[in-house]
């Protein structure tokens, strides 16, 4: 069964000490053997949050990345001050992560495909969503509109960013309605569920989109488990909110281990964009989503072939 | 209080106070913002069937999601109004304590969401006008509740609003909590009743995950601008709607006649657009939530 992780805030990204042990299988593993395995743990398969940086590495063609609106910051706009100003910690997690935002946004190619990429990271202050995460969300969907590409959003985010007060909530507003746009246009829209998704970022665009993936072992809740102990009294499930119980519960379509995921993702998109060649291996040979199986379509991605001109592509525009 | 070695917590209790003071935030916090948070949690506040009690002469009450149950936290129907049909959606809370249990303190679960979506998409299919009424501390935090889907449902509540092409006018009428208020509030217009509070996060929770103490919720309240005034500022809400003098608790009537003829205004204003027109508008409105930094300009 999939393990609870423990959120630890203060680790950063890419820089996990020289050895770390595995909260899966308390195996002691070095910085060079994680990074070799995408960071998951290679005796238990235990995934470890994956930086933004990182993610794109792992995701886009190399040297295809292109970053849009990286220059947004937060304003501050309450001017928020609880033990310390808010300016103080965005100042903080902008020095700790070289990230400007708990999101980063670009366009980049994804085994030959273009495709919108946004990506966010747990360790720029919980991954939460403020104006700027919202904007960039925005942006985002407004390039994949504009040039018919696929929206791909990899997700991971504590809710929304209290420091922003009700300017925070309604970012959940503004995504849906972004999220709206693409299916007007249409544009596929896929989103990757990573360890944690919760609050108001699962609760807008990453349970809208038309497929959602998730990472074996990420929580995925609204409320966080805290929250609902502390409301209902008693202690949950060991399962609960992750996501092999999110997926008996039909909440999302399937689980792929990390290093599955770029080659999945990539038969998702070309099948939605309807112009893959039918050489994949028949799918229901395959427990749909169960993690820690190869499966057929592991090797399957090499003879996939996108075609330029899929039907969503030439409806308008 | 369990101390770390080196660490002196009457001297960083003294430190943080007096800083507080520097940035003229006292712990002796202005009463008049936790005096609206009061008032907008009021035991005799009006609730939203006390409002079409006092708004439509006849309403009928439309029950369940179709699916597994239905949720008294939402209340929704068909109302008679100005000798035609409005769909009415709100949270309800309950009066008195078996009613609150069986409302669930107005804390929907996602039946609640999937009741209201369904209601709105009737109301689509027949031109029917929607009007919602946010009163609830927040969307139930539960085992089940999350089982079945919270953020889903409520995600899929306001991908429904987006798309709806009836006018829709939302009024904050007591608490306006986090995502499960804003699941009933993309609409066209957003109006919120003077002592009304519309907030991401409950003070009390914002204390405990920030200062590390519930006890600070006065402190989080003051910062956290989620009064009707505050909220206005920022740009979120479309107007404030005075109440009776001493507040709606104290009459009922005369608070619903100040929502009907806000919500008449309105929707007049509404329905002279275009639905294309209207809808573009409702998107351009959401589009500009927000205030960041860009290229050293805070932009709105």
């Amino acid at each position: 069964m999939a393990q609870r992780v423990s959120v630890n805030i203060s680790r950063r990204n890419g820089a996990p000490g020289d050895a770390e042990s595995c909260p899966g299988c308390k195996q002691l593993l070095s910085a060079a053997e994680l990074k070799e395995s995408l960071n998951v743990c290679p005796n238990c398969g235990h995934h470890f949050r994956l930086g933004a940086r990182e993610r794109v590495a792992m995701l886009a063609d190399s040297g295809t990345w292109e970053e849009i609106a990286a220059h947004l910051r937060s304003a501050d706009p309450l001017e928020f001050f609880d033990l310390r100003p808010y300016s103080e910690r965005i100042e903080e997690a902008e020095y700790d992560t070289g990230l400007g935002e708990a999101m980063i946004a670009g366009t980049c190619r994804i085994h030959k495909m273009d495709t919108v990429l946004v990506v966010m990271d747990f360790s720029f202050m919980g991954g939460s969503m403020g104006s700027v995460v919202g904007e960039k969300f925005w942006r985002a969907a407004d390039t994949a509109i504009e040039y018919r590409f696929p929206l791909v959003a990899v997700c991971a985010s504590g809710g929304a960013r209290m420091q922003e007060g009700i300017l925070s909530l309604l970012q959940m507003a503004k995504t849906t309605c972004a999220v709206d746009l693409m299916s007007q246009a249409p544009v596929p829209f896929v989103s990757i569920l990573t360890h944690p998704t919760t609050g108001g970022v699962l609760a807008s665009f990453a349970t809208l989109a038309d497929v959602i993936i998730s990472e074996p072992g990420a929580l995925l809740s609204f409320s966080g488990p805290r929250v609902i102990e502390q409301t209902i009294k008693e202690s949950l499930p060991d399962d609960f909110g992750l996501a092999e119980s999110n997926l008996s519960h039909g909440q999302i379509d399937m689980i792929v281990p990390r290093n599955q995921l770029k080659d999945r993702l990539v038969q998702v998109l070309g099948m939605l964009e309807g112009g893959v060649a039918c050489a994949l291996e028949p799918l229901w040979e395959e427990e749909a989503g169960r993690p820690g199986r190869g499966g057929p379509l592991a090797g399957a991605l090499g003879r996939i072939k996108a075609l330029a001109n899929a039907p969503w592509r030439s409806l308008k525009g | 209080m369990p101390t770390l070695p080196g660490v002196h917590l009457k001297d960083e209790i003294a430190k943080i106070t007096h800083r507080l003071r520097e940035l003229g935030l006292s712990r002796q916090v202005d009463r008049a913002v936790w005096d609206k948070i009061e008032l907008a949690r009021h035991a005799e506040r009006p609730y939203t069937l006390d409002y079409i009690h006092h708004m439509f002469p006849g309403f009928i009450e439309l029950a369940g999601d179709r699916c597994f149950a239905d949720d008294a936290a939402i209340v929704g129907g068909l109302a008679a109004y100005m000798g035609r049909t409005i769909m009415v959606i709100g949270h309800q809370k309950g009066r008195d304590l078996a009613a609150r249990t069986r409302r669930n303190f107005g804390m929907p679960r996602p039946e609640g969401y999937r009741k209201a979506q369904r209601l709105m998409l009737l109301a689509n299919k027949f031109g029917i006008p929607v009007f919602t009424m946010i009163d609830t501390p927040g969307a139930y935090p539960g085992v089940a509740a999350e089982e079945r889907g919270q953020a889903g449902a409520i995600s899929a509540t306001l991908l429904c609003m987006a798309r709806l092409d009836v006018p829709i006018v939302a009024v904050i009428i007591g608490e306006g909590g986090s995502g499960g208020a804003l699941a009933l509030g993309l609409a066209d217009r957003v109006l919120m009743l003077e002592n009304s509070i519309y907030s991401v996060i409950s003070p009390e929770s914002c204390a405990a995950i920030l200062w590390k103490d519930s006890g600070e919720a006065h402190l989080a309240a003051q910062t956290l601008k989620l009064t009707s005034s505050q909220v206005a500022e920022l740009e979120v809400i479309d107007a404030v709607l005075p109440e009776p003098r001493g507040g709606a608790h104290r009459d009922h009537a005369g608070a619903a006649h100040i929502v009907k003829e806000a919500l008449e205004d309105n929707l007049r204003q509404l329905e002279a657009l275009h639905p294309q027109k209207r809808k573009q508008e409702r998107f351009a409105k959401f589009r500009r939530m927000g205030i960041w930094r860009e290229n050293g300009l805070t932009l709105f």
